[in-house]
């Protein structure tokens, strides 16, 4: 990795292959299980809650706080991987 | 004590508090007063954001909000924290790489033109502007009921106290004030939630406690709502009335709309390099969470509270906070049937009692019979949640003006002391202006709030987005995109919100979305339109192709600059 267009192109379509993944994630916990499966989930009860509901009223929101998080960990790493980091 | 004085003592405490660090954290360049300096510690713009963030209509409105419609309110809750995630790993990161001090700043220079940036100030202006009356008004509201002065002089008292801090320190006297104000907001908010989910539970954690064992009864809190519901004839709390088409729009347009919004956006500028920036959206949403997390089950405490104080007991033997709202005209009864019970059913013409949902907050402690210092607690949350959005707000005007309007397109040659002073003197202008709407409160406000998300998602989230990660969008892509973004969305706001153009109803709306929703399907006009206009024209400049490659990389992202 000596060219350093290169090297930026490589930093780049990794970076671009965590965000893909990520945000599935982001799309599934909420338009995916907080909407659109909601009543199918809302048979499965836990603690109280139905699925369904929970996901639309706490889950996706405690899932939105551990995406960023590990997003902030794995661009960190990327960022040392390619030397990118001040 | 009682509660008049709790409140006193507790909002004098805290607003010397605030003027204490505005003193301390007073702003000496231009660079200062947009952005703090650049050097903010993560952790402190993560608690700064949230409370940027969390508005009066947050911290009173949400719960309530949420206790009325059941399921539905759910779009708020995913809406204004998905949102963050976009923020976080779209736009934050690039932005703070970037390295200026504004909105306009970067679609400007990444747009190469100034009308551009023109339509972008005016963005700006319009979506800070709606958001402050309301603050403003919250502000009033708070005083009024707790303090017992008019609503007018309430307003008055924290323009004087915004002034302060906001002119003398800028963004960064904002920043330390809005970290105190966090921590006052977020105790008020949860010490009468704990309270209350261990008094109805058993369980003090409330997000716990919401799905928990009714104390003394074998059925879940929210079977047991469900229940009660139905049985008045309203729908069940868990389902929700909304189609889902809807729901799924307005989600989608509340979470682009929150991470196209500037007075947002501007924060992620304040901190010293590209990881901090990174790092602090995830502190924020964490901070955020915590009362977005725990706001649905205050909705669900105060409406079984609610029911089960009201519904068909005798109205002359109401507790006395009963008697207190019912003044102010946000509790009303009109015994129907004259049988003296309070009749709360969901079939309109029997119905005879109708709350509004903004005093869940402020009534829940009391309905709870909770202490007086916790009542008090509440009113000095809600004026640190009112004052640190107002206040994040204002300042987004003023750098509009001394900065993208004044220093970059009319007099560019100004020095910074100079430019300084003009944005004091902006600030000033702009805390009047918002005072004046606060105690004249156009009756659009509501409509409007909304609005400025829909705007937000049909401008600047694509033309940001599109910025970043297509290199060859051009000028015109751009332009074209936000002109019709905007424009299709305030031709719906105005057709099915404000009866104009032939107006409509529910059955008239296209794909039967609302007009809330309808920033969805104007932000993806957006980006059609801006990506076929932009094929037409050529590819933009070199240079600007390198800001691009520039900004994808985190490496030296040095102190932002104007230059």
């Amino acid at each position: 990795m000596d060219n350093p267009q290169k090297k930026a192109k490589a930093y780049w379509n990794e970076n671009l292959r965590y965000l893909v993944i990520l945000l599935s994630i982001w799309f599934v916990v909420s338009f995916g299980a907080g909407i659109l499966l909601k009543d199918w989930l809302n048979a499965i009860k836990i603690g109280g809650f139905g699925l369904g509901f929970w996901f639309a009223q706490q889950g996706a929101i405690y899932v939105f706080v551990i995406l960023i998080f590990v997003y902030v960990r794995l661009m960190n790493k990327l960022d040392k991987k390619y030397g990118y980091d001040d | 004590m009682d509660v008049q004085s709790w409140t006193l003592l507790l909002v004098v405490i805290s607003f010397s508090l605030y003027i204490g660090i505005a003193i301390w954290s007073r702003a000496s360049s231009t660079s200062d007063f947009y952005i703090a300096g650049g050097h903010v510690p993560a952790l402190a713009n993560g608690l700064a954001t949230a409370a940027d963030w969390m508005s009066a209509a947050s911290f009173l409105g949400m719960a309530g909000l949420l206790s009325f419609t059941g399921y539905d309110g759910s779009v708020y809750l995913m809406g204004w924290t998905g949102g963050y995630v976009l923020l976080a790993l779209l736009l934050a990161p690039y932005l703070r790489k970037f390295g200026k001090f504004t909105v306009p700043d970067f679609i400007g220079d990444r747009y190469y033109s100034n009308i551009t940036r023109t339509v972008a100030v005016i963005c700006a202006l319009l979506v800070s502007f709606t958001y402050v009356a309301g603050q403003m008004r919250g502000v009033g509201l708070v005083f009024s009921r707790f303090l017992e002065v008019p609503i007018d002089t309430g307003v008055i008292i924290g323009m004087i106290i915004v002034l302060f801090y906001a002119v003398l320190g800028g963004m960064k006297g904002i920043t330390y004030t809005q970290v105190a104000q966090y921590c006052v907001l977020i105790f008020a908010f949860m010490v009468p939630a704990i309270f209350i989910s261990i008094q109805m539970t058993g369980n003090p954690v409330p997000q716990l406690g919401m799905g928990a064992q009714v104390l003394g009864e074998e059925i879940s809190l929210l079977d047991k709502l469900d229940g009660l519901s139905e049985a008045l004839g309203f729908t069940a709390y868990t389902d929700g009335s909304k189609s889902t088409v809807d729901i799924f729009c307005i989600t989608a347009a509340l979470m682009v709309g929150t991470a196209g919004l500037p007075h947002v956006i501007v924060r992620f500028f304040t901190v010293p390099n590209v990881r901090d920036a990174r790092k602090s959206a995830g502190y924020a949403l964490l901070f955020i969470a915590i009362l977005y997390t725990t706001a649905p089950a205050v909705a669900v405490f105060a409406r079984t509270n609610l029911i089960e104080t009201v519904s068909d007991q005798p109205y002359e033997e109401m507790p006395e906070w009963f008697r207190k709202w019912e003044t102010t005209g946000l509790i009303v009864f009109d015994d129907k049937n004259k049988d003296g019970l309070i009749q709360y059913v969901g079939d309109t013409d029997k119905n005879e009692l109708t709350v509004d949902p903004d005093i869940t907050v402020l009534a829940n402690p009391e309905i709870a019979k909770l202490p007086n210092w916790v009542i008090a607690l509440v009113a000095a949350g809600g004026l640190a949640a009112a004052l640190s959005t107002a206040a994040g707000l204002l300042l987004v005007i003023s750098t509009a003006i001394s900065h993208d309007l004044i220093k970059k397109q009319w007099k560019p040659n100004i020095s910074d002391k100079y430019e300084l002073a003009l944005a004091r003197i902006s600030a000033v202008i702009a805390v009047c202006i918002a005072g004046y709407f606060g105690i004249n409160p156009p009756d659009f406000v509501a409509a409007t709030v909304a609005l400025a998300f829909g705007l937000a998602a049909a401008s600047f989230f694509p033309a940001i987005i599109l910025g970043i990660f297509y290199k060859k969008m051009n000028k015109e892509g751009a332009t074209a995109g936000m002109v019709a973004g905007i424009l299709i969305m305030l031709y719906y706001m105005l057709r099915f919100k404000f009866d104009m153009f032939g107006g409509g109803n529910s059955s008239d709306w296209w794909f039967g979305i609302s007009p809330e929703g309808f920033g969805t399907v104007a932000m993806l006009l957006n980006f059609i339109i801006s990506l076929s206009v932009s094929a037409l024209f050529k590819d933009p400049p070199i240079e600007v192709q390198e800001i691009v490659e520039n900004i994808r990389l985190p490496k030296n992202a040095g102190r932002a600059n104007s230059h």
